[in-house]
């Protein structure tokens, strides 16, 4: 048994340490990117637009937009690694080195994730830093913002490996991304309050699961948030649990990875 | 102990093609196996089945007795797999890749890394250890395969046309490498179109024809059953136009080579005491096609006329 649960945790963290090496292999791909892009985004939405817009919940509008650029680059590329990753395995045929190596599925998929993860707290950490030129952070309640950042990059790495495993193209894991993702990240609360919208779009905005981890973690480093942090953590805890499950079930059932 | 036991194993694929119809197939342990057929018989289906990249639609596999799906990591581990197309990934480095892989089956760095130097020792790789894998030879990413497949010491290796469009040195080489870890207790199943490989490697065969095993024997029975053989002679002079040789089946090829076919009986002396006497030298000859070839087409044809 004990043999069992440490040759197991051997193949966990193989396959991890595999995933941060890909990773960090092609940093020009994965880390300088969304450096730059936030770096942008601050310069842009929080320094010119900002400084025009005045105070949002108490705050200037940087330190209001910080927290949700920070989440939103921990979301994509959370996502973005395990479909890029898992997808390229498929494509290339190595996934068939897991496969046939006594891998129970669970661990296929805690490996992937807990990569993915690794990335996107990775970049976050990396955003946070590019942050800290613009704004000064203060960290109201350390426990829920690094639970919170930790808790969405696993929910949306788990939504890339699904991704991944239905794709046939290299379009096919970007189509989500671009098309569902972005939108979904941008219309999250991520450089507004709800509070701004028509009640109509406030209640729509409420359909949205990013809305939640954005304010959520908001709140984690400002004390503020359009919504209550236990729901925001329900929801996602439901989504993880619903996207693992469903996510193992594809794996056991060997789509799109077995003939 | 049987390495491998495979009963009634059946695979429809979604389309309807039934790739294996209720084969039945026995492995010992030890056992240097051959796996032949035509393209499209069935071989790929049966091997990824064995190592659960492809499912299975009825029947049941044991390895080394452990049903595969009633404890499919216990089985999983016996198994070391070689396929056919390459399957690594090209942007890691050629140790990477094994102790990766190692580390798959449970097999801490520091037990991964000292095992991994000496495959790459063995199998000619030590120099490329640090080289993206992409960058390798066609020869070299066989062996980069063969490697991976052993890193882990497994017991029941299958090789899926390891040697195809490898030179015919490194072929060689990868033979004699094969043949020690199967007298150190590997058993090995191999797939192969070279079945000269086969011939000159296994002890047990098996050939299968558009799904079903139409032959499973050890080599010694199955090439005893050749009752002719074909064989080209290479004359030292032109032969002359009268020549005769009576009972004997022949054609000239030109008008130095001679085809003949001498039934396994009679022996060449006969032919040799007819040519002497016509005063036809013999500079050299072979064998037309290899002897399990042959055999091989002669089954494959006749099961072809059953079906």
């Amino acid at each position: 048994m004990t043999s069992q649960f440490s040759r197991r945790q051997v193949a966990f963290t193989t396959l991890l340490i595999r995933e941060i090496r890909r990773f960090l292999r092609i940093w020009p791909q994965t880390l300088l990117p969304p450096a730059i892009t936030m770096t942008l985004y601050f310069i842009i939405f929080g320094n010119l637009i900002g400084s025009r817009i005045g105070e949002m919940g108490g705050f200037s509008y940087m330190e209001y937009i910080a927290p949700g650029i920070i989440m939103m680059s921990v979301i994509n590329n959370a996502y973005a690694n395990v479909a890029s990753s898992f997808y390229s395995a498929k494509f290339q045929s190595h996934i068939e080195e897991l496969l046939v190596a006594p891998v129970p599925n669970y661990l296929i998929l805690a490996g992937y994730v807990a990569g993915g993860t690794a990335r996107g707290l990775c970049v976050g950490l990396i955003v946070t830093i590019v942050s800290l030129f613009f704004t000064s952070i203060e960290i109201q309640h350390l426990f829920i913002t690094i639970s919170m950042v930790v808790l969405s990059a696993i929910m949306f790495a788990l939504g890339g490996f699904i991704n991944a495993i239905y794709a046939r193209s290299f379009d096919e894991i970007s189509i989500i991304p671009t098309f569902i993702l972005t939108p979904m990240t941008y219309l999250g609360g991520v450089f507004y309050s709800i509070s701004l919208l028509p009640e109509f779009w406030q209640n729509v905005s409420l359909l949205n699961p990013i809305l939640y981890m954005v304010n959520a973690f908001r709140f984690g480093m400002l004390g503020v948030s359009d919504i209550a942090v236990e729901i925001a953590f329900s929801i996602i805890l439901v989504c993880i649990t619903a996207l693992t499950s469903f996510a193992l079930y594809l794996l056991n059932k060997g789509t799109g990875i077995r003939n | 102990m049987k390495a491998l036991s495979i009963q009634n194993l059946t695979k429809t694929y979604s389309n309807g093609f039934a790739a294996l119809k209720e084969i039945d197939l026995h492995v010992e342990e030890g056992d240097f196996f051959a796996l032949l057929g035509p393209n499209g018989a069935g071989k790929s289906t049966t091997i990824g089945i064995i190592t659960s990249l492809v499912t299975k639609t009825s029947g049941s596999v044991k390895v080394f007795d452990t049903d595969i799906d009633a404890d499919s990591e216990l089985a999983k581990s016996y198994i070391g797999l070689v396929p056919q197309e390459f399957n690594f990934n090209g942007f890691e480095q050629v140790k990477h890749i094994l102790v990766t892989q190692a580390g798959y089956y449970g097999m801490p760095a520091k037990v991964a890394e000292p095992r991994a130097d000496e495959l790459l020792h063995q199998l000619g790789l030590w120099e490329k250890r640090h080289t993206a894998a992409r960058a390798l030879s066609g020869g070299m990413k066989r062996r980069l395969m063969i490697a991976r497949a052993l890193v882990h010491k497994p017991k029941l290796l299958i090789l899926d046309e390891p040697t195809a469009g490898v030179d015919i040195e490194l072929r060689r080489s990868m033979w004699t490498f094969l043949e020690n870890i199967n007298q150190q207790g590997t058993t090995i199943i191999l797939t192969t179109h070279y079945l000269e490989e086969a011939e000159n490697l296994c002890r047990n065969i098996a050939i299968i024809d558009k799904g079903k095993i139409i032959e499973n024997t050890d080599m010694k029975s199955l090439l005893n059953r050749l009752d002719k053989e074909t064989f080209v002679l290479y004359l030292q002079d032109p032969i002359p136009s009268d020549f005769v040789l009576e009972n004997i089946s022949h054609q000239l090829i030109d008008n130095t080579t001679l085809e003949v076919e001498i039934n396994r009986d009679d022996g060449l002396n006969h032919l040799f005491s007819l040519l002497s006497k016509q005063n036809i030298e013999v500079c050299s000859m072979k064998n037309k096609a290899n002897r399990l070839e042959e055999l091989f087409l002669s089954l494959v044809e006749k099961s072809e006329a059953t079906l």
